[in-house]
């Protein structure tokens, strides 16, 4: 299975047609994959919690949005997701990689890794890990619990989940 | 000329646009002067006025006006080369540009000192970028509605607020209202 493809499928088949993206390196071939889609607007922004805002406007223009981002990019966007996005009640998935789990290289990455899941739990942000392969199978369901809510769910997706990074 | 005066001056244009407006004083100055359900009011997040009114005007064909602030913009800076490279011809942000914090008591921005709002959207490669004295603000804001081309534009104004009441209304009551008038 390309997990790349399978995941735009998704977005696609849900009518998700606005993606903003801050890249990470596991991202980049999903980011690649949404880029190509005809149906899918990618617009990158410079920080995430821009790409909310952006999302928000997507959503009240008409366009069901997505955010691709890395989890270092929570200590970015709880104020955004508090005032706006649950404030305001809006839909929002947020396809996370969840970098400082096993298998990560840099160091760094542990330290927001180790506060991901607790402020996403501080925010009742409904939230599912993605470790296995297999686990993609449950995106398609988790994209019309999102709409079907309009809360922001968080869809963290780690390393084993990408399949590593090669031997080290 | 202050904020408020020229959003008193320039309601009459807003009247019948799509509107996303600034955090604080701004928003509650505009649902003082004339409340519209065409009217998104930021009760929170300083700094993502422009990001969701390019957001609305991608997805969507009516024209929108973004009324942001200086400050604002300084904080999310990164919002000028987005606009600037994905093109909507039905948005206009206008940048109220009273050099100020104006919600929080006027302490100075660096947009009322050395840095220059118009050359940085111009440096973002922003392509219509018009800065004008406050007076000027209808005029400049209709001729970009009539020029149906993307423009941002940055209106030179005195720092000040006017006495206004903070808004009660529910932000999912604010937001449905908004989008129907989206639908419309
Ligand atoms: C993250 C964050 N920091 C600070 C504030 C406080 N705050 C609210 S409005 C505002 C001033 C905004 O200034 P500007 O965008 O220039 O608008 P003006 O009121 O001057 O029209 C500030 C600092 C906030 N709401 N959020
Ligand atoms: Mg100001």
């Amino acid at each position: 299975m390309n997990i790349d493809k399978k995941i735009t499928d998704d977005l696609a088949a849900n009518d998700v047609s606005f993606v903003t993206t801050v890249p990470c390196k596991q991202l980049a071939g999903v980011i690649e994959e949404i880029d190509k889609r005809d149906g899918i607007y990618h617009i990158p922004s410079n920080k995430e919690d821009e790409g909310m805002g952006l999302c928000a406007g997507a959503w009240m223009g008409g366009k069901r949005p997505a955010i691709i981002m890395q989890n270092t990019a929570i200590g970015v966007t709880i104020n955004t997701l508090a005032t706006l996005i649950q404030y305001y009640r809006m839909p929002l998935p947020m396809l996370i990689s969840y970098r400082g789990e096993l298998r990560e290289p840099i160091a760094c990455q542990v330290e927001m890794a180790v506060h991901t899941k607790a402020l996403l739990a501080q925010l009742n942000i409904p939230t599912y890990h993605f470790h296995h392969q297999a686990d993609v199978e449950e995106l398609d369901a988790i994209l019309k619990y999102t709409f079907m809510c309009n809360k922001p769910v968080a869809i963290l997706t780690d390393a084993n989940f990408w399949g590593g990074y090669g031997d080290q | 000329m202050i904020r408020s005066e020229i959003l008193k001056e320039i309601a009459p244009i807003l009247r019948d646009q799509l509107v996303v407006c600034n955090i604080g004083i701004p928003s509650q100055e505009l649902h003082a002067i004339d409340d519209q359900p065409t009217n998104f009011y930021m009760l929170g997040t300083m700094g993502l006025a422009s990001s969701i009114g390019l957001g609305l005007a991608l997805s969507q064909p009516k024209p929108v006006i973004a009324i942001d602030g200086d400050g604002s913009v300084l904080t999310n800076l990164g919002t000028l080369p987005t606009i600037a490279n994905n093109v909507a011809d039905n948005y206009i942000l206008l940048i109220v540009d009273n050099g100020s914090y104006g919600s929080t008591g006027d302490q100075p921005t660096y947009a009322g000192q050395k840095t220059s709002l118009t050359k940085m959207a111009e440096a973002a490669g922003c392509e219509r970028v018009i800065e004008c004295r406050a007076e000027d603000t209808g005029r400049v804001l209709q001729e970009a509605l009539d020029a149906k081309q993307m423009t941002i534009i940055v209106s030179k104004c005195e720092s000040g607020n006017a006495k206004m009441p903070p808004i009660t209304m529910d932000p999912v009551v604010i937001r449905d209202r908004f989008m129907k008038a989206v639908q419309a």
